[in-house]
């Protein structure tokens, strides 16, 4: 869908911008809002490109910068930090050699640190784009992360 | 329920078991069933969490109550031979606990029943959520039928006003005195806001509430509307949980069908629909002023209070806003009346509060109790005890919450009876920790968490999370100045004091209740020779440049 589309789906208003950027950032390989994407906005909805990158900057999901086309979020909020947040964070970063806030060189992963997800029934977890993974270990991480190349190389 | 046979298998399908496999084990079931000839005998339904979270899928059968865990798609034809043919137990995935029974009110007693029942999670784990018939057949939807035709909405705010409810977002104010507020005002259009923009961590119960019975939830905010004259309402969601949203859009499409939402609800001339906005991962948006801003599109940032949001809070108009676990209770208190509300819990506490253990323990997982239980009960009778070591500490409310140490084992969980002891309930979250945690390590992540969280408006929060995250790098490293924990106390009191919202007023509970019961264990990390000197220019990194 087009920025215009977007828009008229929810409505001219401000107070669905942050649905829009949703959409818009949804339908990015890259998982990002791209700067044309906001000058359109800023246009559109008549509200300053300083105020829109200044309301998603607030939030941790939008980004300005092209991210992978998977993002781990991996939870480092208490309960899965004492139940062993770190280890995950380091058998990831052995794996795939990229540290938090990086993306892989092919493009297919960023790794980023983040607050409850609200599964902590299964701490230590993560997210990866829309799905969640719970109990992790290293070995459940190696298997996961790369039953995700193997779909992506076919 | 739309149908009964004679045995149910229940399949629990919430955020983390579908990761499991959930929906395949489910389909296999009624294959299995199918072809064993039971399928007039034995249904299965499809419903949200059960109970116990870290044991992987998770059935239950009714009546016997019995559970079974970790549950994988090769077990079922063997599981169906012998439950349904041969009729025994599954031994090899049977789960010690069983489900919650149903609560038999005449022989009811709040302290001395072992097993309690349940009044917010009634129906989950038992009905399917994605069937509005089922949540119709356990009496859904007749207390909003019941206030429609019967009641004025003062009498509605009366009936909770005398239930005594309090909120069960944290801060525990009392819901009926909160609906008086936003009844009073003039203007219109006002709205009611469903807060479930669950960022507590160790929280969940809100998402477990919304996946296994999203009706109540939209139920109680129709009564709500009713109650203080708003036609519509917003649910307030975490981007993150997507099941809840999905579960939450079937809901509110199936009651619009059937006339229980939209316009001319039982033929009324009152008008409630509900929508949904998402948020996009920001803690401080559960504070209910920021919430609005982030509603309103844009940054969460608190607002100013007065003017409250009853007088000003959605776009400017009267408005109410209430947690996802208090909205649960509505209905059944409507239905039953404040005086059966009032039988559960404690005198100044009533009902039942919904909390997720977490940590060090044998059976993480949610459970609703009475108000007024002890922390002791919680954990060896509910918990099934510490899974390794000895009990250390435990923090309730998630991170804003306080810490508790082994002396205040028998303190019991209620609003009135923690703040005699100088604490707060919180949120629902119970963090169990045992002796292999090291206080200084588990504050540093705690303040690593409101450092990211705060959300800069006020000087204070976003200057004194980060010098809090500091004090404690340097006692972990044990470089601690001779004098950083009075420094630390004093700063805790002064975010209390003088931060601008809820999250940095919240920072100095674990920090002041920690320096309080383990005050010897931090001060090892203190080395008496480092005091504080003049850094000169050179050392601050502060480059000038004159040319």
């Amino acid at each position: 869908m087009t920025v215009k589309e977007i828009i008229n789906k929810y409505g001219n208003k401000r107070e669905n911008l942050l649905q829009i950027l949703h959409d818009i950032q949804n339908q990015s390989l890259q998982n990002y809002i791209n700067e044309k994407e906001v000058n359109l906005l800023s246009k559109e909805m008549k509200i300053p490109v300083s105020d829109i990158k200044g309301t998603a900057s607030f939030y941790t999901m939008y980004s300005f910068i092209p991210r992978g086309k998977y993002i781990i979020r991996v939870c480092e909020s208490p309960p899965c930090h004492l139940l062993g947040a770190q280890t995950i964070f380091k058998a990831i970063e052995a794996k795939l050699g990229i540290k938090e806030g990086e993306t892989t060189k092919d493009g297919l992963f960023t790794l980023e640190g983040t607050s409850c997800l609200g599964i902590c029934g299964v701490a230590p977890a993560m997210m990866i784009n829309e799905e969640a993974y719970g109990n992790l270990n290293e070995e459940k991480i190696g298997k996961i992360l790369d039953q995700i190349q193997e779909k992506e190389s076919n | 329920m739309s149908k009964r046979s004679i045995a149910q298998i229940l399949v629990g399908i919430d955020g983390n078991t579908v990761l499991s496999g959930a929906r395949k084990i489910k389909t296999k079931l009624i294959t299995e069933i199918n072809k064993q000839g039971l399928s007039d005998q034995v249904s299965v339904i499809e419903t949200g969490s059960i109970g116990p979270i870290n044991k992987g899928v998770v059935i239950g059968i009714y009546p016997t109550g019995e559970m079974y865990g970790n549950v994988t798609e090769k077990d079922i034809a063997e599981f169906v031979q012998e439950k349904f043919v041969k009729g025994r137990p599954y031994k090899k995935l049977l789960l010690e606990e069983k489900m919650q029974p149903e609560i038999d009110l005449k022989t009811y007693d709040s302290r001395k029943t072992q097993y309690f029942g349940r009044i917010v999670l009634d129906n989950c784990g038992k009905i399917n959520p994605e069937d509005i018939e089922e949540y119709i057949g356990m009496g859904g939807y007749q207390a909003l039928g019941t206030v429609l035709k019967e009641k004025t909405p003062e009498e509605v705010i009366q009936i909770m006003k005398n239930s005594g409810l309090r909120g069960r977002g944290g801060a525990g104010f009392p819901t009926g005195l909160k609906w008086s507020f936003a009844a009073q005002e003039k203007e219109s259009p006002k709205y009611v806001i469903c807060n479930a923009d669950e960022g507590e961590p160790g929280t969940f119960k809100d998402r477990l509430i919304m996946e296994g019975d999203p009706h109540r939830v939209l139920e109680g905010m129709a009564i709500c509307g009713y109650a203080i004259g708003a036609n519509t309402g917003y649910i307030y969601i975490r981007g993150e949980y997507q099941l809840s949203i999905q579960r939450l859009e079937k809901a509110i499409n199936d009651a619009e069908k059937l006339g229980l939402l939209g316009k001319n609800i039982f033929g009324t001339d009152f008008d409630f629909k509900v929508k949904i906005k998402m948020g996009a991962g920001s803690y401080v948006c559960g504070e209910e002023t920021s919430l609005l801003n982030s509603m309103e599109g844009f940054r969460g940032e608190p607002r100013l209070k007065p003017p409250f949001p009853a007088k000003s809070g959605f776009l400017s108009k009267p408005t109410n806003v209430n947690n996802v676990e208090t909205l649960a209770n509505i209905a059944p208190i409507i239905l039953n009346g404040a005086e059966w509300f009032k039988k559960f819990g404690t005198v100044d506490s009533p009902g039942t509060k919904v909390y997720t253990i977490l940590g060090h323990v044998n059976r993480s997982g949610l459970i609703e109790v009475p108000m007024g239980i002890t922390l002791r009960e919680v954990i060896y009778d509910y918990a099934g005890g510490i899974s390794s070591g000895e009990f250390k500490m435990a923090q309730i409310g998630g991170t804003a919450g306080d810490i508790l140490s082994a002396e205040l084992l028998d303190v019991a969980l209620d609003y009135k009876s923690l703040q005699e002891v100088g604490h707060n309930l919180g949120s629902g979250a119970i963090l169990i920790m045992n002796d292999s945690v090291s206080v200084v390590d588990f504050l540093k992540c705690c303040m690593k968490f409101f450092m990211h969280e705060s959300c800069g408006r006020c000087s204070v929060c976003r200057i004194g999370t980060k010098q809090m995250y500091e004090s404690f790098n340097r006692l972990e490293k044990k470089e601690a100045y001779f004098d950083e924990l009075k420094n630390i106390e004093e700063l805790a009191k002064g975010l209390n004091l003088a931060s601008f919202c809820p999250l940095g007023q919240s920072v100095a509970s674990p920090v002041l209740s920690a320096i309080k019961y383990f005050e010897a264990e931090l001060s090892e990390g203190i080395n008496p020779n480092k005091i504080h000197e003049p850094v000169t220019r050179e050392e601050s990194g502060i480059v000038f440049s004159y040319s």
